[in-house]
């Protein structure tokens, strides 16, 4: 169980640490969101569950409750996460952000 | 009909979140829900006609495989995102493509699905064109895919 819990965590902050390189090295504002958006919502169902996880040390009624309350936090990330995305990228979109492609980029 | 969905929706939430099953707070629950569904029941569930459990039953089944999709991408954005040479394979563009699908719901569905999936961001939906922007062209190719299939399986079968 505890070592569930531990990898489970362990593979989100990977995770979570991946997106965060993919934020720094993409080259424009649109590869970017594609880290910040995708990377967030696996990461995040990981470490919850994890969460979830250790909160049944001991099964009862309200340890019941408390992870039910985590599962109703997976399904807002699930809905807000592509939804945030798409509210950026558009609005980028809708102020003429280019999107860097091969082309644009002079060759060294 | 959906006075009745949206209550139980709110009192199930309502038990949920308060954990406490005497009757005074049951008593507080039924009092609020029934408020609540008094002034939102129209916004709650506005679309007539569908049968909603059946859909929402679907819906669940669709679930699992979003969830493979979703590792699929966040791996896919992991290998790139620590990829040394990052900018070779990389390739984005921007690709329209019209959906088949006709209900609001279903072309939200879609787009969130397709944020979800590997290396495509939906921008914008304009009628039934759909702006998807695709990190490398293998990603471009596979829109929109059996993904809409499955969207209109859900959705758009009576």
């Amino acid at each position: 169980m505890t070592l569930t819990v531990i990898i489970l965590t362990l593979t989100g902050i990977v995770f979570f640490y991946a997106t965060t390189v993919g934020i720094l090295r993409f080259p424009d504002f649109y590869s970017r969101l594609h880290a910040a958006g995708k990377g967030d919502t696996l990461s995040s169902l990981l470490i919850l569950l994890a969460l979830m996880l250790y909160n049944f040390h001991e099964l009862n009624l309200a340890n019941l409750l408390v992870a039910m309350k985590i599962l109703l936090i997976v399904v807002f990330i699930f809905m807000a996460s592509p939804t945030a995305t798409h509210a950026i990228v558009d609005a980028g979109y809708e102020s003429g952000v280019q999107p860097w492609t091969k082309k644009s980029e002079p060759e060294d | 009909m959906r006075y009745i969905y949206t209550f139980l929706i709110m009192f199930g939430f309502w038990i949920l979140l308060s954990g406490k099953l005497d009757l005074f707070h049951l008593t507080l629950g039924v009092i609020s829900s029934a408020l609540v569904t008094f002034l939102s029941a129209n916004l709650f569930m506005y679309e007539h006609g569908r049968n909603r459990l059946t859909t929402g039953m679907r819906f669940l089944l669709y679930l699992p495989w979003l969830l493979y999709q979703i590792m699929l991408s966040t791996l896919h954005v992991a290998y790139l995102a620590l990829h040394p040479k990052m900018k070779d394979r990389i390739d984005p563009t921007i690709v329209t493509f019209k959906t088949i699908l006709k209900t609001d719901i279903a072309k939200v569905a879609l787009a969130n699905s397709i944020t979800l999936t590997p290396g495509t961001i939906t921008v914008r939906i304009e009628k039934d064109i759909f702006y998807v922007h695709a990190i490398s062209r293998k990603a471009a190719a596979g829109l929109p895919g059996e993904m809409e299939e499955r969207l209109a399986k859900i959705f758009e079968r009576d």
